[in-house]
């Protein structure tokens, strides 16, 4: 409706037959790219989703939800929520606090901490989990003080918390950091003027002006916590009941041809992670207004 | 507010942004600081109101020293160069945000803040606007509020930092007349910071003329006019 107002078609302006918008191109090469975007996300994204909930509901719903009553499935899903509820506060806190730090001060090895913070983006979560094995197992120095005082770290939750937050550190900083280089400081140093304390500054003026991106940062690393399998299955040693999450549950039932049970668990799996992006979703849907004035300004 | 720089210097790393300056500010004047871009105004002005500190020198205020106040402290009213309003509130909330942020002991009660933003908002002759939001005001509008925001804080000095210049012509002669009222009502020691000489000499007591971190010359405007003191001075205000 927008293009017909702005762009009067060829004949009523009384231009060439050829003419048209620079940035528009011709219906069929529009045709073209929204039925391959609609064609990729078909199968790349809803075939594999629906594939899921079918096999787990090939033998009835009775059994799907039987075997997700089993102790082994019930541990799983508490574990999972347990480990994200712990890192996702956890990497709020710290990418809050890294992305404060990189755009409201210069100092020197600026670039190198924001590399830092890309880090276990560009490593595997294996070698993470490795590393951290090295670290903190029965063989290392603090690995087997910490497991002869009672406290281990691997093959417990703690080495599973630890995994999580590692590989989930980026999210909530990298959303956050372009947002606050682009509002600048300005805003904060009117509050401190004004007589506001740095923390009041904070809450009022800094906190309000990320909400939306801090909100993505947490969703996008809620769903990666929950659904990170390689760095937890090095240092989770896959005990069942104990330390399998969703995922490594999901693994091992599957290779035992468990085929209800794993797909059970994966449509429930799949089912957190759709609830985060509806969550989302209706938040913007209900803060539209307020995001377009935020965005406008 | 009697107020006086001495000595003040600045430096950001290798940049030299202010040699030593001293300037003495009479109270309740309205005070330009005039120079091209890069000579230092923004950040001598900053200096004033805490938001930068100075590598040496002193600022005095009334006589007392003043150059460890924080800048909560000083109570400067600041009105930014892009104004800084805060985006998600209303214009009533960004301007009662001062009287908000005092400790409870000093803080007015709801009615007390309600009735002061009123009176401000007829000050700045923007009675209606009260409810909107920045991204729905002009930029003279923004303008005006920032002023309304800076001035609710009861502030001992008014610091502005290019506060016209993104505003077409006509507006700033508007508002240019808006400030000096303003100021000759409160008697507020005002400095503004501006890179436009006809506004500087026009609008202020007294034009402090600034180059590459120094001050060249400080004068009313007419002295200013008629004897300009270094070369510079004189071909700065020929052009
Ligand atoms: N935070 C900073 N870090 C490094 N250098 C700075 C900083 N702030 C200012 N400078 C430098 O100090 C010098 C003076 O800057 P200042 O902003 O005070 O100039 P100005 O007179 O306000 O210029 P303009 O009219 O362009 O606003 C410039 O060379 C600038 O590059
Ligand atoms: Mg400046």
């Amino acid at each position: 409706m927008f293009d017909d107002a702005l762009h009067p078609t060829p004949a009523t302006a009384g231009r060439p037959a050829k003419w048209r918008p620079a940035t528009e191109e011709s219906r069929l090469t529009r045709i073209l790219l929204i039925a391959a975007a609609l064609g990729g996300l078909a199968i790349l994204v809803v075939a594999p989703l629906a594939v899921v909930f079918a096999e787990a509901l090939a033998r009835g719903a009775a059994q799907a939800v039987t075997s997700l009553t089993r102790p082994e499935a019930t541990s799983a899903i508490r574990l999972t929520l347990i480990v994200a509820a712990i890192s996702v506060p956890v990497n709020a806190v710290f990418g809050i606090a890294a992305a404060w730090t990189i755009t409201k001060f210069d100092f020197r090895g600026k670039a190198f901490l924001i590399t830092l913070i890309d880090l276990p983006f560009s490593i595997s979560p294996v070698v993470a989990g490795l590393a951290l094995v090295l670290l903190f197992g029965t063989n290392s120095l603090i690995g087997g003080w910490l497991v002869a005082s009672g406290f281990p770290i691997i093959f417990a939750l703690p080495g599973i918390v630890l995994a999580s937050i590692f590989v989930t550190f980026p999210f909530v900083a990298r959303e956050l950091i372009p947002v606050m280089i682009e509002q600048g400081r300005a805003e904060e140093e009117a509050a401190l003027t004004l007589g506001a304390s740095g923390w009041r500054a904070f809450l009022t003026v800094t906190l309000p002006n990320i909400k939306w991106a801090l909100l993505y940062g947490v969703l996008l690393c809620n769903a990666r916590a929950m659904g990170e399998f390689g760095a937890v299955a090095v240092v989770s040693g896959k005990i069942r009941g104990q330390t399998a999450t969703m995922p490594i549950t999901i693994e091992m039932l599957y290779n035992e041809y468990l085929s209800v049970a794993a797909f059970s668990l994966a449509a429930v799996l799949a089912a957190l992670g759709l609830l985060t992006l509806a969550l989302k979703t209706l938040l913007e849907w209900r803060h539209a207004d307020q995001l377009a004035a935020g965005r406008r300004h | 507010m009697h107020i006086e720089i001495d000595e003040i210097a600045k430096s950001f790393g290798s940049t030299t942004a202010l040699h030593p300056v001293s300037l003495a500010i009479p109270s309740g004047a309205l005070v330009a600081l005039l120079g091209p871009s890069g000579s230092g105004k923004t950040t001598l002005l900053r200096i004033l109101g805490g938001l930068e500190f100075p590598t040496s020198g002193r600022v005095l205020f009334d006589g007392q020293d003043a150059t460890g106040l924080s800048v909560q402290e000083r109570r400067a009213g600041f009105v930014f160069q892009s104004y800084a309003l805060f985006r998600h509130m209303t214009v009533f909330e960004n301007i009662a945000y001062g009287l908000r942020a005092r400790p409870r002991r000093t803080r007015p009660p709801q009615a007390e803040i309600e009735r002061r933003v009123t009176r401000l908002l007829e000050l700045i002759q923007l009675p209606q606007i009260a409810k909107r939001f920045p991204s729905q005001l002009s930029g003279g509008q923004r303008q005006r509020v920032a002023l309304a925001r800076a001035l609710a804080i009861e502030p001992r000095m008014l610091l502005l930092d290019e506060p016209f210049g993104a505003l077409d012509a006509r507006v700033r002669k508007e508002l240019r007349q808006g400030l000096r009222e303003i100021h000759d009502s409160t008697g507020l020691t005002t400095v503004f910071v501006t890179h436009d000489q006809d506004e500087a000499m026009e609008l202020a007591d007294l034009v402090v003329v600034m180059s590459m971190g120094r001050i060249e010359q400080v004068g009313r405007p007419q002295d200013i006019r008629a004897r300009p003191a270094t070369p510079f001075v004189r071909e700065f205000i020929e052009t």
